[in-house]
């Protein structure tokens, strides 16, 4: 098999991948009679037009790429973390019950000290199905929705009544959300609302990938997490491996809240999670569960995201609409990994190719 | 029902993955009535020829004939309608189904619409069985039964779908040497009525069973012939390329501390049975005791209680002085014990990690391989390709995924690391299990090199001969219990059966 073979084999199924989702969502904008290219164009190119378009894909894609992280780095113990949602609204209480309480606290004790308590209510909602998985055997995929439900509910009940901000009861309005946080606790803007959390998520990115696969920790997780029996074999002590993965995994969902209130909504709001703890899960997959495949994926899922904001108005098609397309292109690109990783159809393709040109080449 | 297939033959197939050619122009013949033993060492390409013939592979080139028409199989059920039947080295049954349940699956007959005939199936199992006299209770679920019991329940499976021609891959591996003997006999009287292609390592069974033998080598055919008209020795030169002479240890113990000494320890199995009832052994340094029985008597268990992965209701495990039970893996690795595990694909290794990641299983803490939990990525791939060239792992890199290797090789990757680590005790479970004649050999110099070198090892193993060509002290174990511990001198095969048994030898005296 040739390099050239090999290469166009490799574009020649993103292409035929590109073609599959154009032409399923072609398919479900045509039955709604939208205009098929214009919205391809809102979804993709507008927000890539404008700087203020760009500053908000970015704005979305710190979250999607914090959380992802932390998924990625307990994907790879063992343990799928689909409770980010959950950690992330927990790691918001802890982060906005800091600023409010000591609201005159210099800057730099207070940032720090409330993101810290951010990651560490995060790290408690990761820890408790990390030990239960770990000591008891319970399925991750059933304590970290449960845990959801709960944490989605206490955080609603903190927003109203704790937390609520005195000028709502007083107005008696009571729109469920937090006083504005005092200015000492903000995330500063570089441009439009695009903050300095992007280097957080970054810095973080290169630390996940030092701490997964250049220390000895990052190595028995990754044991543990690949081959739980050979893992245990060899000494590791895997129950506290996986609790391990799943606090850190709860701790950045935990950062990734409490970022997004120091810098783009500076007081808690319901919402905010945004499905990021789910997006994320799939970011995590797409990004292979590697750092650096992570963070172009955020960006690329944070572009859909934002995208989806805009064709209401552009193009008159709801967002959930996008939802759906989103949906699609997430089921192609998997697949599309999988047959790019099949060497052995590859192989097939190319002696089919050879037998068709009738060329015999090495 | 089809016609008798009077003749099976395949011509010039050749199969290529990605990078290796599997199967290189191979033209082979079987009559009716016959046994053709396809013999080759690990790799050699016998199960992918098999593979192919039962239509889970198409070969890219060549034909298969029966009786002189060409036949295609598109999947494993063209090759089943065909009367081709194969039982493969890994049991395809459901454990939490019944033995009949397990044949229904493949019983089509008894697929009735909104129903499934059990009750048909339940009688073909009673008449196939008693046909060919394989003692097999069709209400027994799979987890019930030993390996041997299985691989019965496989030929039943096989024969009830209508196999006509049998293809059983290296059928003897996990069977002990009284099941062996049996299937053997059971195999001579059935060829009255079937054809058979019998795939092994093992020549004692290929001469004692198979009409003709075919060798193959890095997927070649490199001979075809009588097996009357040649000797195990021939037949292992021309599968291996050279001659091979396993190694036997012949010094007489030199002497030396108790290392290992298990004391009265109760241990549960998986089932929660008492594996282990009341065992006891001990184990000196420089010697190898081998623990000869039946798989399933607890030599797991005993294993696994000693390295910490299994809980020990009573009783202790004193080693060098220290007691091991119920301590962490950890501790026990820490202290001196090196471990060849029974299943060493996801065991002794992780098989998504790279060769190299794989050799520092146990010690990526250590100095050695790390400061500051910062892994010391040059001194890694130093040892792995150290390790590679001193124990002739074959492989292009160490950056290739362990699971990648065959089973020969991967034996090789966990003795590499488990000797290597100058441990100051070792126990190998199944060592040898499944691997060719090659790899057998390099694995018995290496324990006896070991041994030499004044180390105490517990060879656990099924393998008369390698337990007869290796061990100082024998110890029988049956059902949790030690039944004997003989010497080197005492011990000849029909003993050592006998007890294995669970039978008392006779001899009155005990050891």
């Amino acid at each position: 098999m040739n390099r050239n073979f090999k290469i166009a084999y490799k574009v020649s199924v993103i292409v035929l991948a590109v073609l599959a989702t154009l032409l399923l969502s072609s398919l479900i904008l045509m039955i709604l009679g939208a205009d098929i290219l214009k919205t391809f164009y809102t979804i993709v190119i507008t927000p890539l037009t404008r700087v203020g378009h760009i500053t908000e894909v970015f704005v979305r894609a710190v979250p999607l790429c914090i959380i992802a992280l932390g998924v990625a780095v307990a994907y790879r113990s063992g343990i799928i973390n689909i409770g980010a949602e959950g950690q992330m609204a927990m790691g918001i209480l802890g982060f906005t019950t800091v600023a409010v309480t000591m609201p005159d606290t210099p800057r730099f004790i207070l940032l720090p000290f409330a993101l810290l308590c951010g990651m560490l209510c995060g790290a408690l909602w990761g820890f408790i199905p990390g030990i239960l998985k770990a000591k008891l055997d319970v399925s991750e995929l059933l304590s970290t929705v449960m845990l959801n439900y709960i944490a989605a509910q206490f955080y609603s009940f903190c927003l109203r009544v704790p937390l609520l901000d005195p000028a709502e009861r007083l107005s008696g309005a009571g729109t469920p959300q937090s006083a504005r946080l005092t200015a000492n606790i903000e995330i500063g803007r570089i441009s439009g609302r695009l903050h300095y959390g992007i280097f957080i998520a970054l810095v973080l990115a290169v630390l996940v990938y030092l701490f997964m696969w250049k220390t000895s920790y990052g190595y028995k997780m990754r044991a543990s997490g690949a081959q739980s029996r050979a893992a245990r074999y060899g000494g590791i002590n895997v129950p506290f491996y996986v609790t391990l993965a799943m606090v850190i995994s709860g701790a950045f969902a935990g950062l990734a809240g409490g970022v997004e209130i120091a810098a783009v909504h500076r007081r808690a709001i319901e919402g905010v999670t945004n499905n990021y703890g789910f997006s994320a899960v799939v970011v995590a997959l797409f990004g292979m569960l590697h750092p650096f495949g992570i963070v172009p994926a955020s960006f690329f899922f944070a572009l859909l995201i934002y995208g989806s904001t805009l064709t209401p108005r552009a193009v008159g098609v709801p967002a959930n609409i996008v939802d759906v397309m989103q949906g699609l292109i997430i089921i192609v690109i998997v697949t599309t990994q999988m047959i790019l990783q099949n060497s052995y159809l590859e192989d097939r393709v190319w002696r089919w190719f050879k037998t068709r040109t009738g060329k015999e080449e090495v | 029902m089809e016609e008798k297939i009077k003749q099976l033959r395949i011509e010039h197939i050749t199969k290529r993955f990605p990078g290796i050619l599997a199967t290189d122009d191979v033209s082979l013949t079987v009559d009716e009535g016959e046994i053709l033993a396809l013999v080759g060492e690990n790799g050699a390409g016998k199960t992918t020829l098999m593979n192919i013939l039962m239509g889970i592979y198409q070969q890219d080139e060549g034909r298969i004939y029966i009786n002189g028409k060409e036949v295609r199989f598109r999947g494993p059920e063209d090759a089943f309608k065909a009367g081709l039947g194969m039982v493969h080295q890994q049991y395809m049954l459901v454990p939490d189904m019944t033995v009949t349940e397990n044949v229904a699956l493949g019983y089509q007959a008894a697929w009735k619409p909104f129903h499934l005939d059990l009750d048909m199936v339940r009688k073909k199992v009673i008449e196939v069985s008693e046909h060919y006299s394989l003692a097999v209770n069709p209400d027994a679920y799979i987890w019930q039964l030993t390996v041997g019991e299985q691989q019965r329940v496989e030929l039943v499976k096989t024969l009830c779908l209508g196999a006509k021609f049998l293809i059983l891959d290296e059928p003897t591996s996990a069977l002990t040497p009284q099941e062996t003997d049996e299937l053997v006999s059971l195999l001579k009287r059935m060829k009255s009525e079937l054809s058979i292609i019998f795939i092994s390592h093992k020549l004692n069974e290929v001469k004692a069973l198979c009409d003709k033998v075919a060798i193959l080598r890095h997927g070649a055919l490199v001979f075809s012939g009588n097996t009357a008209d040649y000797s195990s020795n021939d037949i292992a030169a021309l599968m291996t390329g050279h001659e091979i002479v396993l190694p036997e240890n012949k010094e007489v113990w030199a002497g030396g501390e108790l290392a290992l000494s298990v004391k009265n320890i109760n241990v549960r199995s998986d089932r929660g049975f008492l594996a282990l009832e009341d065992f006891s052994l001990d184990i000196f340094q420089g010697e190898i005791v081998g623990l000869a029985g039946v798989s399933g008597n607890g030599q797991r268990e005993l294993a696994e209680a000693v390295n910490g992965l299994r809980e020990v209701e009573s009783g202790t495990i004193e080693f060098f002085g220290t007691d091991l039970a119920n301590k962490k893996p950890y501790y026990v690795i820490e202290h001196g014990m090196g471990y060849i595990p029974e299943e060493r694909n996801i065991e002794g290794i992780v098989p998504s990690f790279a060769i190299r990641e794989n050799f520092i299983l146990k010690d990526s803490d250590k100095d050695r391989f790390s400061r500051h939990r910062f892994l010391k990525k040059k001194e890694i791939s130093r040892n792995a390709d150290t390790l590679r060239q001193s124990f002739d792992i074959r492989t292009p890199d160490t950056v290739t995924a362990a699971g990648s290797l065959s089973g020969g090789n991967i034996q090789k990757v966990i003795l590499a690391r488990e000797i290597t680590r100058a441990p100051k005790f070792l126990i190998a479970v199944y060592p040898t299990r499944g691997l060719d004649m090659g790899a057998i050999e390099f694995i018995h110099q290496e324990l006896l090199k070991k041994r030499r070198e004044g180390i105490g090892i517990l060879l656990i193993s099924e393998e008369l001969d390698e337990i007869m060509n290796l061990c100082d002290r024998i110890a029988v174990i049956y059902k949790g219990k030690i039944q004997k511990v003989l010497s080197h001198k005492e011990a000849n095969r029909r003993r050592l059966g006998i007890l294995m048994a669970g039978l008392d030898d006779g001899s009155g005296e005990e050891a």
